[in-house]
């Protein structure tokens, strides 16, 4: 590591550069009230201090747990090939690639990205990725306020409670109007929608694992010219109707499932895809094809007149960063599953996560809630709370699923059980006979 | 400036190089041809919804090409009567006609009286001898 010292001396040259006696002098300009008066951090630590203080924190972590845990995020298999070939030297920059002639491989990467995505959605044009599902779910919402010029938003309450939160902390004071509401039936969107519907917000498979077909839903909106946005999981998106096919407007997810290691919560990957009438609202990053002078193929950043580096004031989001290295994994984990294989794979997920809701179902006191299709997860009541016996199976080594009480006030006994295909029949009769012994 | 900009006669117009034509009731807004050179090739145009009501000297649409984006402005307060629907095909119109098939707006029920705030072709062709 490079050290570059900061010595008393250093800092008296500078001031003494700047005609001024002190530090407090320098920063004499801002508001006495404004200023630090203290910063609240702990002595430094040498390096084999924090080396033991970071391992102590690690070892705080249950891990090595069998995962059962989703609302979200999942526990998929990363082919060993996606590790090895994003660790590639070649691929390790944070430099955007502006400059077209220089960076032709990152480039083609994120443009087979993005091809990979209109695949899977359906839809006409992808960005180049943003930071999450739910920074893509709130950039589409904000693509419905500008090209509607309306103000309302529709979310439906089986949209992801974690994207809900994120929705409303960014939308807090946009002068916007949020409304949180059951518009995944029908007669309740009928209700709601009105001529100031800038977009309708639903997500399949829902928040509890249930597959579901909106194409009514979005007839509706659009007939009220509004937009529809849809969350998706990228797995299922490979055996369920497509947004594409459902008549969405805007496709968004977390691509985590693709490649991409839970790592406690980051950093993920956030996939959106539009139709070609949206193609100049879409915020990030787009890479196009083209030929140069001689004919030859070349990948360049297109309609960069979107982004804030051309006209910050005008610019669709105020995101220009991209997930490059997470999209380049996406790439490769689509690439090396392959069409017929991502098929498989989803239902594989759903034939796991079937068994496990026979075996689950079959203990006395555990009720299946909702009527399915699912796809690789679902909601069980259990008799007692569900944080309760989450926490006592962690004893058994199990992550037995997420408890929906921290999200559903009304919905404490209930279990949201995530199986995906690296869950064997054997893991899942552990998590079903230790259940039986918790309750 | 080339010699070659063309500021044709009985038009007005402003220091942010947009047009005005007076014809049937409705004033006709575009592009100048010194407008139309510096952006470049024009590559797409996002025109403003009809019946827009609009300010003298606010914005009235967006203009991109190949090198950049740029905000047009109403020369006239007035309501965005018509707009030129062929330009979302067919933007490069701008660069080929900018005074005839590159219209960009016609606005109604505008304000005559903003009239005597724009130039002539003469004023106009003396501010691009400037060098604006």
């Amino acid at each position: 590591m490079r050290f570059t010292p900061h010595t008393p001396e250093d800092r008296a040259d500078m001031l003494a550069a700047l005609g001024l006696g002190s530090v407090g002098e320098l920063f004499a300009g801002l508001p006495e009230d404004l200023r630090c008066r203290q910063w609240d951090l702990p002595q430094g630590l040498s390096e084999p201090e924090v080396s033991q203080y970071l391992a102590k924190l690690a070892g705080l972590n249950a891990s090595g747990l069998v995962c059962f845990l989703g609302g979200g995020f999942y526990d998929h298999h990363i082919p060993a090939a996606v590790d090895a070939l994003i660790s590639r030297g070649e691929f390790y920059t944070a430099y955007t690639p502006y400059q077209a002639e220089m960076s032709q491989g990152t480039l083609q990467s994120i443009f087979e990205y993005q091809t990979a995505i209109c695949r899977l959605t359906g839809l006409d044009a992808a960005n180049a990725s943003l930071y999450d599902g739910g920074t893509a779910l709130y950039e589409a919402a904000m693509m419905a306020v500008r090209k509607t010029r309306r103000k309302k938003l529709l979310v439906a309450n089986n949209v992801s409670p974690i994207y809900r939160i994120m929705l409303k902390s960014y939308t807090v004071n946009l002068h916007l109007e949020l409304v949180e509401a059951d518009v995944s039936d029908p007669a309740e969107l009928e209700r709601l929608l009105d001529q100031d519907t800038a977009g309708l917000i639903l997500q399949n498979p829902d928040f509890f694992g249930v597959l579901r077909d909106y194409g009514q839903h979005f007839a509706m909106v659009r007939e009220a010219g509004g937009l529809g946005i849809l969350g998706c999981n990228p797995i299922a998106l490979a055996v369920a109707k497509t947004p594409a096919e459902m008549g969405a407007d805007i496709a968004v997810g977390e691509g985590q499932p693709l490649g991409l290691p839970l790592s406690f919560g980051g950093p993920y990957l956030g996939f959106m895809a539009v139709t070609n009438k949206l193609l100049r609202t879409m915020p990030g990053r787009i890479v196009g094809r083209t030929h140069d002078a001689q004919g030859r193929v070349g990948y360049c950043l297109t309609l960069q007149t979107r982004e804030q580096h051309i006209r910050r004031e005008k610019a669709t989001s105020n995101i220009c960063s991209n997930e490059a290295l997470c999209a380049l994994a996406a790439v490769l984990f689509l690439g090396l599953m392959g069409k017929q294989g991502l098929v498989e794979l989803a239902e594989l997920n759903m034939t796991q996560a079937a068994y496990a809701r026979e075996r689950l179902t079959a203990i006395d006191g555990v009720q299946l809630l909702d009527e399915g299709p699912w796809f690789n997860e679902f909601r069980v009541r259990l008799p007692l709370d569900a944080r309760m016996v989450v926490s006592r199976m962690i004893d058994k080594g199990i992550a037995a699923g997420f408890p929906l009480g921290r999200y559903y006030p009304d919905q404490a006994n209930n279990l949201l059980v995530a199986v995906t295909e690296k869950r064997s029949k054997e893991e899942i009769g552990y998590l079903a006979e230790g259940l039986e012994a918790v309750l | 400036m080339s010699a070659a900009m063309q500021v044709p006669e009985g038009l007005h117009y402003t220091s942010e190089h947009e047009w005005v034509r007076i014809e049937g009731g409705l004033a006709v807004v575009g592009l100048t041809h010194y407008a139309q050179d510096q952006l470049g090739d024009i590559t797409y145009v996002e025109l403003p919804e009809m019946g827009a009501e609009l300010e003298q000297m606010g914005e009235m649409c967006v203009v991109e090409s190949v090198k950049t984006a740029a905000d047009v402005y109403a020369p006239l307060a007035g309501t965005v009567a018509e707009v030129n629907s062929a330009l979302e095909d067919a933007p490069q119109l701008i660069n080929q006609d900018c005074y005839g098939e590159g219209w960009l707006v016609k606005l109604e029920g505008f304000d005559q009286a903003g009239l005597a705030k724009l130039m002539d072709a003469a004023a106009y062709t003396a501010l691009l001898g400037t060098g604006e």
